[in-house]
């Protein structure tokens, strides 16, 4: 009998500690696209800054899997890429929930080649014939006598996602293109190899690789947001149904002056 | 006094019971847990064969999992898995084999102290370490040696697998060559053969199957190696044409796609599918070095 009574103090004693854990510490989950990750991680920095009681952990593994994570409700908000895709909003109308987009930014995707290649200018055109395995050598754009090695994303990356839209208009990649598994490997890859060409987000460009113009408009904010530069896309966050409580204050800080602000520190293109 | 010795060996008895039983339960945890993993793995793979044929899975060419219509062929990831596992084979057998020849046979008994525990250190080195190095150092290296349009290709995965792979054939097949009794041996060269002739014809054969089951597991290591393929390999999805081309092995594939695949979508269950592939390999690799080393069994004092 003592027993079974102590236990049940113990229970009861447990219980408490966790639940006013709960109560005292409001926690945000947001996980997804590595794209958005440097946007969510600076604005989680400056907004715990701001109030030390909400903790926000934030994890990559990309898009579907933010976009998976809001749909079965084990994330708070989930970076994405690229838009829901209609098998998701199925699984989604199959579970009961309403997710909703916020765009929070605008990425610009550059061509990058290694800094000694003497090409400025580049046509999509040009671009579509190289990645579709067409243009093979670096004579035919005027270069030296090279093999181009072409550089692509992986195909399940939002990044790959954009350049198959707005670059090769929904053809192929030919098979023989080098699949990297990140913006950064590309930067490496291309900063190593003269005969390189590949593509990132204008916030992982720095001067270790030479970005192109394509058809003469030079990837900035500029020109991402007035909608010239060819190849850009917006960036989400999503929330199952409206965000409620710390939720919507971190997406309405998202959003805010100070919110885009940061965006624009960690090398994307802000709203306004 | 007797009803004290009862009672002592009744709970001795009793104790014994429970040791037994709680080290089947640890000892099962494990194998549950494969199975486990087993069913995940084929529950997730298998709706993929709804939309594609077992043989347009494994025989096609063309690997485009997010296009419209999508195609999941995974021959080239499978030419690419095995061609890279066969050349790292290439490189890492002599090198193991002969370093385990030279620590059990030739090397003084202080060299043998300090080398062998620094190539099982080699295992020690996480693999991404191992790929960065292929990335930064040696890729450039080949692109300028060899010059090659790339440094991220086929060689240069199998040379990082290879050193991978070399503390696994080099550690086994050392304790193989040690454990050839001394006996044997003093027979040799009471024949008059050489050390030369004694390690060819009399402990290579006696220690062979130790030698075999090495190699094979340090394959099965090469082959699954996830993050040295990813970084290094180049994930170019062809069938390659000489070994300085870029491939896509399978758990390349794998890893790169999966966190960016529509959850439960055909994409998902392809990548899971071409786990059940790997894992064959790797069942096959294994099934092979346990009949070999079952079959080639080191008989009478030379037993391992």
């Amino acid at each position: 009998m003592g027993k079974k009574t102590g236990f049940f103090i113990v229970a009861v004693f447990l219980a408490s500690i966790f639940t006013t854990g709960f109560a005292s510490a409001e926690k945000i989950i947001i996980k997804g696209s590595t794209t958005v990750l440097p946007i969510a991680q600076k604005c989680a920095e400056a907004y715990m800054l701001d109030k030390p009681d909400v903790k926000i952990s934030i994890s990559g593994g990309g898009s579907g899997n933010g976009i998976k994570a809001i749909i079965d409700e084990t994330s708070d908000i989930g970076n994405s890429s690229r838009f829901i895709k209609g098998k998701e909003v199925k699984f989604a109308m199959d579970r009961g929930v309403y997710p909703v987009p916020f765009r929070v930014a605008y990425d610009c995707i550059v061509p990058v080649v290694h800094s000694s290649n003497n090409l400025e200018n580049i046509t999509l055109v040009q671009l579509r014939a190289i990645y579709k395995g067409a243009i093979k050598n670096w004579k035919e754009l005027g270069g030296p006598d090279r093999t181009i090695v072409v550089i692509s994303r992986d195909t399940s990356s939002g990044t790959y996602e954009v350049w198959h839209k707005k670059v090769m208009k929904k053809e192929r990649v030919f098979p023989g293109a080098l699949l990297l598994a990140s913006n950064g490997a590309i930067v490496q890859a291309v900063s190593k190899n003269k005969n390189a060409v590949g593509y990132i987000g204008i916030g992982y460009l720095d001067s270790s690789v030479k970005a192109l113009t394509v058809n003469g408009i030079k990837g900035s904010v500029k020109t991402t947001l007035s909608g010239i530069f060819p190849i850009s896309r917006p960036l989400f966050m999503f929330t199952t149904g409206w965000p409620k409580g710390e939720t919507l204050n971190f997406i309405n800080f998202v959003l805010s002056p100070n919110g885009q602000s940061l965006v624009r520190s960690s090398g994307y293109v802000p709203l306004y | 006094m007797i009803n004290a010795k009862k009672t002592m060996t009744v709970n001795r008895q009793f104790k014994e019971v429970w040791m037994r039983r709680i080290f089947f339960v640890i000892a099962s945890t494990s194998i549950f847990i494969l199975l486990l993993i087993m069913i995940f793995i084929f529950a997730e793979g298998i709706p993929v064969f709804k939309k594609v044929s077992l043989i347009d899975f494994i025989f096609g060419k063309y690997w485009y999992p997010t296009s419209e219509p999508p195609e999941f062929g995974i021959f080239p990831l499978i030419v690419a898995s095995i061609s890279v596992t066969a050349l790292s084979a290439v490189i890492s057998i002599p090198l193991g084999v002969m370093t385990a020849i030279y620590l059990a046979e030739i090397a003084a008994f202080k060299v043998r102290e300090i080398v062998k525990p620094m190539v099982e250190l080699l295992a020690a080195i996480p693999s991404v370490v191992i790929g960065f190095f292929g990335m930064v150092i040696v890729s450039p290296f080949l692109q300028d040696v060899f010059d090659v349009p790339t440094g991220l290709n086929l060689f240069n995965a199998a040379l990082m697998l290879g050193f991978m792979s070399v503390p696994t054939i080099c550690s086994i097949s050392e304790d193989a060559i040690s454990s050839v009794p001394r006996a044997m041996r003093e027979a040799s060269f009471a024949l008059g053969a050489t050390h030369f002739e004694t390690i060819v014809k009399v402990i290579l054969p006696a220690s062979l199957s130790g030698i075999i089951t090495s190699i094979i597991l340090g394959m099965s290591r090469a082959i699954g190696e996830t993050m040295v393929v990813l970084m290094v390999a180049g994930g170019a999805t062809m069938i390659p044409s000489s070994i300085f081309d870029p491939v896509r092995p399978m758990p390349a594939s794998i890893a790169a796609e999966m966190a960016e695949a529509p959850f439960r979508g055909d994409h998902y269950y392809a990548l899971f599918a071409t786990g059940i592939v790997l894992f064959c390999f790797t069942l096959i690799f294994n099934i092979i070095a346990d009949h070999i080393a079952y079959k080639y069994k080191q008989t009478g004092d030379s037993t391992l």
